[in-house]
């Protein structure tokens, strides 16, 4: 039979404030395990939490950004669980009154724009952290009382490409907010999935599995391509699937099951009775607002607009927001009033660059003029294309400029015809076939020609001389 | 007169003239103690003498200079032992010091470090659930202390110590200041920070003063009241010097009389201590008539769901991972769990946790716990609604006096109806105050409380302190011990 997979995601992102939600104690990653502690944050009795205000404000900026209505009465609650990593047996988070509710984040899909509601979006602690070896597990509590925003979507995804589009979007979203790093190695983005699968046309929907322990976007599609592979084949088999929690096992390119629903714990949520109720109002609202800065969606229309690209290449520009500064950087220095030059250039070879080195284009690290002054140097026919690339990775590589090398490695294009007529020369007296070829009517035979002569100049030849100069000399023989 | 049967007032103003000296304070209740802990047991990990909490640098100079404050096990001091008499915390020593204590310090006040007695984490009202065994009632060691700060308020009426504080979650202040015959004030919840009180029930827990006088009282809270960033439950408002208004007649004040309160279960001699008092009242100028709190009959059931309630996630905490005590040798994380649990709790801490549990569990949750609040909110309307027209409510503290050991441990719902008239305070939030108002034939005393409105603190001991000034010094006898 054929199914539709319906996908709904749980995202969790790691506030990046510089102290943690609801003691003093700094939220920093990777230091000596238990030194980011204090009464509070270790759960020791007679402790009390107080919230960090910017964990609040942040709040408000992302349900903003997600178009979510903010709530004006928020308050805590206690999700209730023992755990080792959970230093007060229960998790400070929010349960019917989150922070904001009911936004959307819309994706591009093959079948055109979409839009991703999002239910909700709710603050509340992270745990500890548990290390296990062969003595024995140990506890290290500097990550217990990190702020998180917890954002969950409505079943709104269809394919697992949908859902990693999602992932793509939001991350750019609250990277551009300044509010997280959400870097998903250092676990400060992580993201479940819950997927069922029905009939194709049918509107109810089946029964859902959970998916956790994945590590990357990637890793999400692949989950949730391996489970709706899982569920369509019990459910051709005449079986049911079962309402759980299962792991994605990367290695093994598996979920297995990790509790039912009968395990599933309850939770004994309750009002948080050491924190009061938050009154937001209006002006709270409305100042968050204002810090919001321009977002992926907004820049790249602007960039549409300003630069006369298309969507597709805005979209690419501003997905990242450090590579979006440093692109328009490098547009606005461009001097000519076309931007195409540098625009293809960026989504081009630069791009290609970045990805071969596995960063974005500000990884690069290029100052933002040197690539203009390159795209230029193509323009003035002062290097061929070609030899731009090999000035491109040099530029990147020895952190110089354009110029530099081109004078330095004498790659410059050679346009002057008395010195190619030498190599011209040569190549005819070389190629006496393919000088019979053209002759005898093969236009393209020239094309060849021009590519020996190209090889001969080491490149540096401009091909477009070069042809002409074949047309005339094939034509006076 | 020796000086441990002196107040903190008294004290302090010895002190000023230089006639006595903070060291011979402090050895003369450690003698006193030393005497009578035998009988009495009001202190835990008792070795003879009092201890007290080391000094830092130079001792703060203030109203409370050199005068020893006794401790509730549930209240944190800096190194040294907070246990809350329940053998999950044995050994635990905080690393820091609780709100409340860091004022005493700042104040001049010498934090005795020897705690006071109380039922586990302050589940009970006899002081018996104590994994320390019981404290004596100084007025017939026959009979309980009250609970949960029983510790505190027999040490206190025993002289074993000038002053102490309590926490009040039900009544934990005021029904052991009653039985013992002293006087112990519940604050506004919000005037006095819970930072450093382990919880119980977080929503209504309050630290105050259990003390020999009205004006010690008043004096201690000036001390530990006031705004702390560090509980977001603490409220920022100004705190009035509460010795002002002591002497302030009371002419003219209006007093309610809740005839909810004056029903049966009630013994009919602290019903008639009662009714003497409202007499001296009246002949102090104050004006009383009878007021109605409809829904009092629903504060014992709305407080043992929402305080248990809020008490099973309080004490999650104690799990055995990081602190306290931890059974061996368990097998797996939830063995340890259960046995650390299962061993490191009493009865009545188990109970309640169950209790608890069981009132937030799912599909119970509405019928439960969401019910009781709204139920509290009548409650608190209630009082709010009587304060439009009244200054205070006046009513017994207990049903009854001192009971004897052993005779409500078998029957927890008898206990918990020890806490009937005091548990409506929490529940509203507002202050209320116990003094005593007289004795029993057999000769126990019997406790008056009175509530007003939220952070009319000033009120209340206005109205008691006339009413003690009032009364004859055959009243204000001291147990013989």
């Amino acid at each position: 039979m054929e199914y539709e997979a319906v996908i709904g995601l749980e995202v969790h992102v790691q506030l990046n404030t510089s102290t943690k939600a609801f003691c003093a104690c700094r939220a920093e990653f990777g230091v000596e395990p238990n030194t980011n502690i204090c009464p509070v944050c270790l759960g020791l009795p007679g402790a009390l939490p107080v919230l960090n205000k910017v964990v609040l404000s942040h709040a408000l900026k992302v349900g903003l950004a997600l178009g979510c209505s903010i709530q004006n009465r928020t308050k805590f609650d206690r999700k209730n669980y023992f755990y080792p990593d959970l230093p007060k047996g229960y998790q400070i988070s929010q349960f019917d009154l989150p922070v904001a509710l009911a936004g959307e984040v819309r994706i591009d899909t093959p079948a055109g724009e979409k839009c991703v509601r999002v239910k909700r979006v709710h603050m509340e602690e992270d745990a500890g952290k548990l290390m296990h070896d062969a003595e024995g597990s140990l506890v290290d509590l500097n990550r217990a009382g990190v702020p998180l925003l917890e954002i969950v979507t409505e079943p709104d995804m269809n394919t697992p490409d949908e859902a990693y589009a999602y992932l793509t979007k939001l991350k750019s979203v609250i990277e551009y907010l300044d509010v997280s790093d959400c870097d998903m190695e250092k676990g400060s983005l992580r993201c479940d999935a819950n997927v069922s699968l029905r009939p194709k046309g049918e509107s109810r929907l089946g029964t859902k599995a959970e998916l956790k322990n994945m590590n990357s976007f990637k890793a999400v599609k692949d989950a949730l391509l391996y489970e709706i592979g899982r569920q369509a084949e019990i459910l051709d088999g005449g079986g049911k699937v079962a309402q759980e929690t299962r792991l994605w096992d990367a290695r093994q390119a598996k979920t297995f099951s990790m509790r039912s629903k009968e395990e599933a714990h309850d939770y004994r949520y309750f009002p948080d009775p050491d924190l009061t109720l938050f009154l937001i109002t209006d002006e709270e609202i409305e100042e968050a607002r204002a810090g919001i800065p321009e977002l992926p969606q907004q820049k790249a229309a602007r960039f549409m607009r300003e630069f006369g690209i298309s969507a597709y290449d805005a979209g690419i520009l501003t997905a990242d927001k450090r590579d979006a500064a440093f692109a328009e950087e490098c547009i606005k220095v461009f001097p000519s009033g076309d931007k195409k030059p540098v625009v293809n250039y960026l989504i081009g070879p630069l791009l290609a660059e970045a990805n071969s080195r596995g960063c974005g284009l500000s990884g690069l690290k290029l100052p933002a003029e040197r690539l203009p002054e390159l795209v230029s140097l193509v323009q003035k026919n002062v290097i061929s294309n070609l030899v731009s690339k090999t000035v491109l990775k040099e530029m990147i590589d020895r952190q110089t400029t354009a110029e530099e090398i081109v004078k330095s490695r004498n790659l410059a294009q050679i346009s002057d015809t008395s010195a190619l007529d030498g190599i011209i020369t040569r190549v005819l007296a070389e190629n006496g076939k393919s000088v019979q070829d053209f002759r005898s009517g093969k236009e393209n035979a020239v094309m060849f020609l021009v590519g020996q002569v190209m090889r001969m100049s080491a490149g540096k030849a401009n091909p477009k001389v070069v042809q002409e100069l074949l047309k005339r000399r094939l034509a006076d023989a | 007169m020796e000086l441990y049967s002196l107040t903190g007032a008294q004290l302090a103003e010895l002190l000023k003239e230089g006639r006595i000296s903070a060291e011979e304070i402090l050895s003369s209740l450690s003698l006193r103690a030393a005497g009578k802990e035998e009988k009495v047991k009001a202190y835990v990990r008792f070795g003879g003498k009092l201890e007290r909490l080391p000094a830092e640098g130079v001792p703060a100079r203030g109203p409370l200079s050199g005068i020893p404050v006794s401790v509730k096990d549930n209240i944190c001091t800096r190194s040294c032992n907070t246990e809350c008499c329940s053998r999950i915390l044995s050994g635990y020593r905080p690393p820091y010091d609780a709100t409340v204590i860091s004022r005493l310090k700042s104040d001049g006040a010498s934090i005795i470090s020897t705690k006071t007695n109380m039922d586990e984490f302050a589940f009970g009202s006899s002081t018996e659930n104590s994994c320390f065994g019981p404290s004596r009632n100084p007025w017939d060691t026959q009979c309980v202390p009250g609970g949960s700060s029983g510790g505190s308020a027999a040490a206190v009426a025993s002289d074993e110590a000038v002053f102490a504080l309590g926490s009040d979650t039900g009544g934990s202040i005021r029904q052991p200041a009653s039985f013992c015959g002293v006087v112990g004030l519940k604050p506004t919840y919000g005037r006095v920070s819970r930072y450093g009180l382990v919880a119980f029930a977080s929503s209504l827990d309050q630290i105050g003063p259990i003390t020999k006088d009205v004006r010690d009282s008043a004096l201690l809270l000036n001390s530990i009241a006031g705004y702390d960033p560090k509980d977001s439950t603490s409220v920022d408002t100004p705190v009035p010097d509460y010795t002002a208004c002591l002497g302030q007649s009371v002419k003219g004040m209006r007093i309610g009389v809740p005839k909810e309160y004056m029903v049966e279960g009630i013994d009919p001699q602290v019903r008639a201590a009662l009714l003497r008092s409202l007499e001296e009242f009246k002949r102090l100028g104050a004006i009383c008539s009878e007021v109605s709190l409809p829904h009092t009959e629903f504060a014992v059931p709305v407080y043992y769901i929402i305080a248990t309630a809020e008490a099973s996630s309080n004490l999650a905490r104690f799990d055995g991972v990081r602190y306290g005590f931890r059974a061996a040798d368990a097998e797996s994380i939830n063995a340890m769990y259960s046995r650390t649990r299962g061993e490191g709790f009493g009865k009545e801490a188990k109970r309640r946790i169950i209790l608890g549990t069981f009132a937030l569990s799912h599909g119970y949750y509405d019928a439960y716990y969401l019910r009781a609040l709204k139920v509290r909110t009548l409650i608190k309307q209630d009082f709010e609604k009587v304060f439009g027209e009244f200054d205070c409510v006046v009513a017994p503290t207990s049903p009854t006096p001192a009971f004897k050991l052993g005779e409500k441990m078998g029957d927890p719902l008898k206990m918990y109806l020890s806490d009937i008239y005091t548990i409506s305070a929490n529940l509203a939030g507002i202050p209320a105050i116990s003094v005593p108002c007289g004795f029993t034939s057999g000769g126990l005393p019997v406790g008056m409380q009175i509530m007003s409105g939220y952070f009319r603190e000033e009120t209340l001991l206005k109205l008691a302190y006339a009413y003690e000034q009032s009364v004859s010094a055959e009243n204000r006898r001291k147990p013989a011990l």
